[in-house]
């Protein structure tokens, strides 16, 4: 102990809870939720407006990989290594995983190449980036499908199948239109969450941005879709170096047994190297 | 907030009548913070335990997952067409229904089976993104005014649409023809864990009425009325008993007596040019002492009897 220190607010408001370096415990309480008792057949949405919330992406797969999920990654902003390096730090390694069959990733910076120099005689999951009209993403919801739904051997190798993908704005940047982004996740919900029972997790940013109907379009119709909305927002005072931003948490349609109805909490965070501190708005340790 | 018991059980059950008796269009506004669905479900329980069969064009979510919640009796008057698992026909089965969502929503139109129904869209925000406008409301307006049957009674069927909206998602032009069709809206809002529904009622040949509701959904979909949020801010009682009259203790007198009065007439104002003074200033010296200056000099002042103005080259 490096000499004396106040106690730990945060532990106060949310219960003391063991601390591992796996994931992100401390937003594991906000959620209530651990890796043994995930909820299943559910949409969480992440939004990220004025900052940058990829860091829940990279919790969210680590935790459905400690969580024994069978995960398919549609990875389109960065390479696998990028998301192997934070993943090591949280105690999980990618490649492993996609060695012994649990990750299917498809690094979209990679295989975007392979549409155009290599032939191929089933659509490619990203064809539309051939495609001079606009097209729909069926060939990527195939992938998704092929690569969740679980072999025909009978045995449940994994526990629930997860599709998480990074990030759904990049296929409106890439000519795809809102509406046909949004028929993706619809299909990928009926598949991956009514019919495989397992979770979606998606990132989509927010510009901030009215004039930009598309995204704006994207982002409420999901919304809508989902049961779980985690939104990461900068601090409007700007840049701070204690407090990184604020975190609200929406639930949306809850199950009949949690009874619980549109409830909202704010909190903000603080991301270090290998955890993320969240607190009460304005109880940041480093300024009380 | 406490329930209202039994008084407040009637009172949402009429609450809910009041919005399915006009029949037509229902429009049911919600957004992300404060979802429908769940009194759109309510209002179909309440529709399906009058005895209705309700039909729901369901392109959001699964059939399980709507009717989850609601126990046997509702669910057995549920048809649900689904559109949620397959609406562009991707798996190439040839399930989906033949013309699409609005195909489906014609094919309701004509239903023989007499008797009220009521069609419940899920949603039409779903719709709107994927069909002209003006084809949407078209096929509104033909559900909601449908002719009678050949082979009944003549009088216009009760028909009921009840249509979610997600108002977000779409400008104010859609939402605008919406409304306009409609004959009850309902916007779904609220405060503090308390949700609130504001209606507009349209009856014909009326003016429109407004009312806002509060209140929370029970597991089962059925209604609890609340009397609305305590009210945090109540204006602040006048702290003076009685008003101070600000006209006393003043240092100048506001009012005059009647000879003040007469005296204030007479003045002559040192400007207001009268013949008298016209005369006097044209023979000066009649009677006009030189004005004199008096002037004593204090021990500081230094009398110079020079000229200042004496270098001027002027």
């Amino acid at each position: 102990m490096k000499g004396m220190h106040l106690p730990d607010i945060r532990m106060l408001l949310q219960g003391a809870s063991p601390r591992s370096s796996e994931m992100f415990p401390e937003l594991n309480n906000l959620l209530n939720t651990t890796p043994d008792k995930a909820e299943q057949g559910k949409l969480t949405l992440l939004c990220d407006a004025r900052t940058d919330g990829s860091f829940l992406v990279h919790h969210f797969l680590s935790f459905y990989l400690k969580a024994n999920c069978k995960v398919c990654f549609v990875a389109l902003l960065q390479s696998f290594s990028h998301y192997n390096i934070v993943a090591q730090k949280l105690g999980v390694s990618l490649a492993a995983a996609r060695e012994r069959g649990q990750l299917v990733f498809l690094e979209g910076l990679k295989s975007s190449v392979d549409v155009f120099f290599q032939a191929q005689e089933d659509p490619h999951p990203l064809q539309f980036l051939r495609e001079a009209s606009a097209g729909n993403l069926q060939p990527l919801y195939e992938f998704v499908r092929e690569a969740l739904t679980p072999a025909d051997n009978g045995a449940a190798a994994w526990r629930c199948p997860v599709l998480l993908v990074d990030d759904l704005s990049v296929l409106l940047s890439l000519g795809m239109g809102a509406v046909a982004v949004l028929d993706f996740v619809h299909y990928c919900r009926a598949t991956v969450c009514c019919e495989l029972k397992g979770n979606m997790v998606a990132l989509v940013h927010d510009s901030g941005d009215a004039e930009d109907e598309e995204n704006n379009t994207l982002l409420i119709g999901l919304s809508h879709q989902s049961h779980l909305i985690l939104r990461t927002e900068g601090l409007a005072t700007g840049f701070c170096k204690d407090v990184h931003g604020q975190l609200r948490i929406l639930w949306r349609r809850p199950s009949q047994s949690t009874a619980r109805r549109d409830r909202s909490l704010t909190f903000q965070y603080k991301i270090q190297d290998k955890n993320v501190s969240f607190f009460a708005r304005g109880m940041s340790p480093a300024i009380l | 907030m406490p329930s209202e018991g039994a008084a407040g059980c009637g009172r949402w059950s009429e609450m809910l009548e009041s919005l399915l008796a006009l029949g037509g269009l229902v429009l049911l506004r919600d957004s992300v913070e404060w979802e429908g669905r769940s009194f759109l479900k309510a209002l179909i329980r309440k529709a399906a335990l009058s005895g209705e069969q309700v039909r729901i064009l369901g392109c959001e979510v699964s059939e399980e997952e709507f009717r989850e919640g609601f126990d046997s009796d509702v669910n057995s008057r549920l048809v649900y067409h689904d559109l949620f698992r397959d609406p562009l026909n991707w798996s190439k089965t040839g399930e989906a229904p033949p013309g699409g969502p609005l195909g489906a929503l014609r094919a309701m139109c004509k239903r023989t089976d007499p008797g009220p129904v009521t069609i419940a869209i899920d949603s039409l925000s779903w719709l709107l993104l994927r069909q002209p406008c003006t084809t949407v409301c078209q096929v509104l307006h033909a559900l909601s005014h449908r002719t009678p049957c050949p082979g009944h009674s003549p009088a216009v069927e009760q028909v009921r649409v009840l249509g979610l909206l997600h108002e977000e998602l779409h400008g104010p032009g859609p939402v605008g023809a919406l409304s306009s069709l409609a004959q009850t809206e309902v916007t779904l809002g609220g405060t503090a864990g308390l949700d609130s529904a504001h209606i507009v009622f349209r009856r014909p040949r009326q003016r429109p009425t407004h009312q806002t509701q509060w209140f929370s959904i029970l597991p089962d979909f059925s209604l609890d009325l609340q009397e609305g949020p305590r009210l945090e801010c109540q204006p602040h009682p006048d702290p003076y008993t009685s008003p101070v009259d600000p006209t006393t203790h003043l240092t100048f007198n506001l009012r005059l007596s009647k000879k003040e009065k007469e005296a204030r007439d007479g003045l002559t104002l040192p400007f207001q040019f009268s013949s008298e003074k016209q005369q006097a200033l044209l023979r000066p010296g009649q009677g006009q002492a030189a004005s004199h200056i008096f002037y004593e000099p204090d021990a500081y002042d230094d009398l110079d009897q020079e000229d200042p103005d004496d270098d001027l080259d002027v």
